[in-house]
């Protein structure tokens, strides 16, 4: 166990042996399998490794949108596998933002509501709501078209509506699961300086999954290798 | 998530496969349509039931008369009644009691006797009868031609058709508006001094030279007056008037003014048998305010030692027959609603699996399983709710048509025309309420099953 020794301050994410098994079929496929890992405020770290690596199941642990079969993943102090999904729901509405390789803004929502749905869920007040939208957009450089679809936007454009939307209730944990896999380099590269701009100006947690090595290297402060399910080795960057 | 934004998204979602969710509305509203459509069917054909007869004014009214006069009614009554020369009399007290009793609205003697119209120098014999202002609301009236009396002790006539005619052969209508002279006997009392009172005495009338002879001496005569009355209106027959003891009568008058001019009646005759001096009646007629409640009334004044007289309560089995009418109008009415049910859990089914991915999303970026439970059950609410509102107006509809189709028919067989059906402002807001309720149980299984979602194997990318 390479538990850090606790520091003042709690860092900001932190999992303890943590595994996450589904069946399927007769056996049994160890997604996650006992990973120790902890991620300090502020820093920006990529996860990396082939598909079916259990990247993305971690990323999703962390989210709280899935439950650890073991162990503990422990977010400012307060530990995921222990919360209600009540609890879980209310944490990723206040403290997470997510961005997807898919986008998965919803198709028939224009840009405004689409940022706002979350501030809807979290009961924001409805005159705070346009204030932070636009503020959101700002920050993620769109000022434009804010009343089109999805569809009418490029990839990039959509990939920032994302991320505003990820921002609208101003979380501390930002999580992308592959946010540059649907882009072309160009863009790609745009949104990752974007993300670590946005990381360093708001003192903001990110944590990235990606199969590119050479696109993480250039954003991430540390580089964290999974295979098979298991932490296989650990890399900073300066 | 707060009330206005759940409902804000809901009829967002709906608008997003407006075909759908469109029919399934509809469906929805024929559901309602037709429960609503049977129901005030029943409301209306209980009312016009209820309203005919209480028009008929057979089934809110007691008939009461006092068990020393007229005995025959009913014999095994009569046989218990030991001494029917000792039962109470109708007089002023009695009458004034009867008033007070629950449920009365009011207690008017009957009052029919002879009298005479002159007009134009011709004289013409009928009966008088006097009526209570209520009697506007019995039927014989729904064709009344002129005006009802303009008050309980008007000096104003109405006069029978037939009556009408026989006065002015040509053009009984002509007869509205116009003054006409009764003539009718007055009954005075007599003082025990009469003769020292210096009163006229007028030859022929009962009573007129027997009040000296004993100590028992009392009487009445009976003085011809006349009294100008205006012609107000014309009607084709006879209110229901109970006893039906002498003859039809021809000339109504307020019973009031009838009252006033202290009109001898037969019974009067009877009244100086007895003796006493105070003024009794022969029958008294209380009205009752609902006809449910004549039994009870009934009971009441035969406690008082009364003879009573009513149409006995057939509204009970008629509200019975009803009752039954109304549940299987409304089952059959609710068999559309069931199967709207069904087109709502359809749709719902079907928009879970269509918006599995939107499900997911929304669980990721914070809605709680509650959340996506309350925005279906919202989706389902809404369905209901506009459904129910077309649903009335297309119940409405159909209860228009059906009005008009049966006025159409009874028109055809020379009847007038009936509203049969009703839709009272009850059923309105139940119709909805109910349609709500239907729907959001309609969506309690798709809503679980969206709340159910895993967002980690809707968010897989594909």
């Amino acid at each position: 166990m390479d538990s850090v020794p606790s520091s003042r301050v709690p860092p900001a994410v932190q999992t303890a042996n943590v595994c996450r098994y589904y069946p399927m079929g007769g056996g049994i496929i160890r997604a996650v399998d006992g990973i120790s890992l902890t991620i300090e405020r502020g820093e920006f770290v990529a996860l990396l490794g082939q598909s079916g690596s259990g990247k993305s199941t971690l990323l999703n642990l962390l989210a709280g949108l899935d439950r650890p079969s073991s162990g503990s993943v422990t977010v400012q102090g307060r530990d995921l596998a222990k919360m209600s999904s009540e609890e879980l729901a209310a944490y990723r509405r206040n403290d997470v933002g997510m961005v997807f390789q898919a986008f998965h803004l919803i198709p028939s929502m224009t840009i405004t509501e689409n940022v706002e749905l979350p501030m809807r869920f979290a009961e924001v007040d409805r005159a705070e709501r346009g204030q932070r939208v636009r503020e959101s957009l700002e920050q993620v450089g769109l000022g434009k078209r804010l009343e089109h679809r999805p569809s009418e936007l490029s990839g990039g454009e959509q990939q920032r509506v994302s991320l505003a939307r990820a921002l609208a209730n101003r979380p501390s944990l930002l999580l992308a699961d592959e946010p540059t896999g649907n882009l072309d380099s160009r863009t790609g590269e745009d949104i990752l300086n974007l993300i670590r701009d946005l990381s360093l100006s708001l003192g903001m947690t990110v944590v990235m999954v990606t199969h590119e090595r050479a696109l993480a290297e250039r954003f991430a402060q540390r580089l964290v290798f999974l295979g098979d399910g298991k932490l296989l080795s650990q890399e900073a960057l300066a | 998530m707060k009330g206005y934004d759940l409902f804000e998204l809901a009829v967002r979602n709906l608008r997003q496969s407006k075909l759908r969710n469109g029919l399934t509305t509809v469906g929805i509203s024929v559901g309602v349509a037709s429960l609503v459509a049977m129901l005030s069917l029943g409301v209306g054909l209980q009312q016009l039931a209820t309203r005919r007869l209480a028009g008929s004014g057979m089934f809110d009214t007691v008939f009461v008369t006092s068990k020393q006069d007229f005995r025959g009614f009913d014999r095994e009554d009569d046989q218990k009644t030991e001494h029917p020369e000792n039962a109470p009399v109708l007089d002023e007290p009695a009458r004034d009691a009867m008033t007070h009793l629950q449920y009365v609205t009011e207690v008017e003697p009957e009052i029919r006797v002879m009298g005479e119209i002159v007009s134009g120098g011709q004289t013409h014999f009928g009966f008088v009868t006097g009526l209570p202002m209520s009697a506007r609301e019995n039927e014989a009236f729904d064709n009344l031609q002129g005006k009802f009396f303009s008050g309980p002790s008007a000096e104003e006539v109405i006069l029978l058709n037939d009556f009408a005619k026989e006065i002015d052969p040509k053009d009984p209508k002509e007869l509205i508006g116009q003054e006409v002279t009764l003539r009718y006997g007055e009954r005075q009392a007599l003082a025990p001094d009469s003769e020292s009172a210096g009163r006229p005495q007028l030859a022929g009338t009962p009573g007129g030279g027997s009040n000296s002879a004993s100590g028992d001496d009392f009487g009445f005569s009976v003085v011809r007056k006349t009294q100008k009355l205006k012609v107000v209106g014309i009607i084709e027959e006879e209110p229901y008037g109970g006893m039906r003891t002498v003859s039809r009568g021809r000339i109504f008058l307020p019973v009031d003014l009838t009252e006033k001019l202290n009109m001898a009646q037969f019974t009067d005759m009877r009244s100086s048998l007895r003796g006493g001096g105070g003024k009794t009646y022969m029958t008294l007629t209380v009205r009752v305010k609902d006809p449910g409640k004549v039994a009870q009334v009934q009971d009441a004044i035969n406690k008082m030692g009364f003879r009573t007289f009513s149409v006995l309560d057939a509204t009970k089995s008629l509200r019975r027959f009803f009752t039954v009418l109304d549940l299987f109008l409304g089952i059959f009415g609710s068999l559309a609603l069931a199967v709207a049910t069904l087109a709502i859990i359809n749709t719902l089914v079907m928009a879970v699996l269509e918006r599995r991915r939107e499900i997911g999303v929304m669980k990721a970026i914070g809605a709680s399983d509650r959340d996506v439970k309350r925005l279906f059950f919202a989706e389902a609410g809404a369905m209901g709710f506009f459904g129910g509102v077309l649903g009335i107006a297309l119940g409405f509809a159909i209860g228009k048509a059906i009005n008009v189709g049966t006025g159409i028919y009874l028109h055809r067989h020379q009847l007038p025309s009936e509203a049969v059906w009703i839709l009272p402002p009850w059923l309105i807001g139940a119709a909805i309420a109910f349609s709500i309720v239907v729907s959001l149980l309609a969506g309690l299984y798709p809503a679980s099953r969206a709340a159910k979602l895993d967002p980690v194997q809707t968010l897989k990318y594909e």
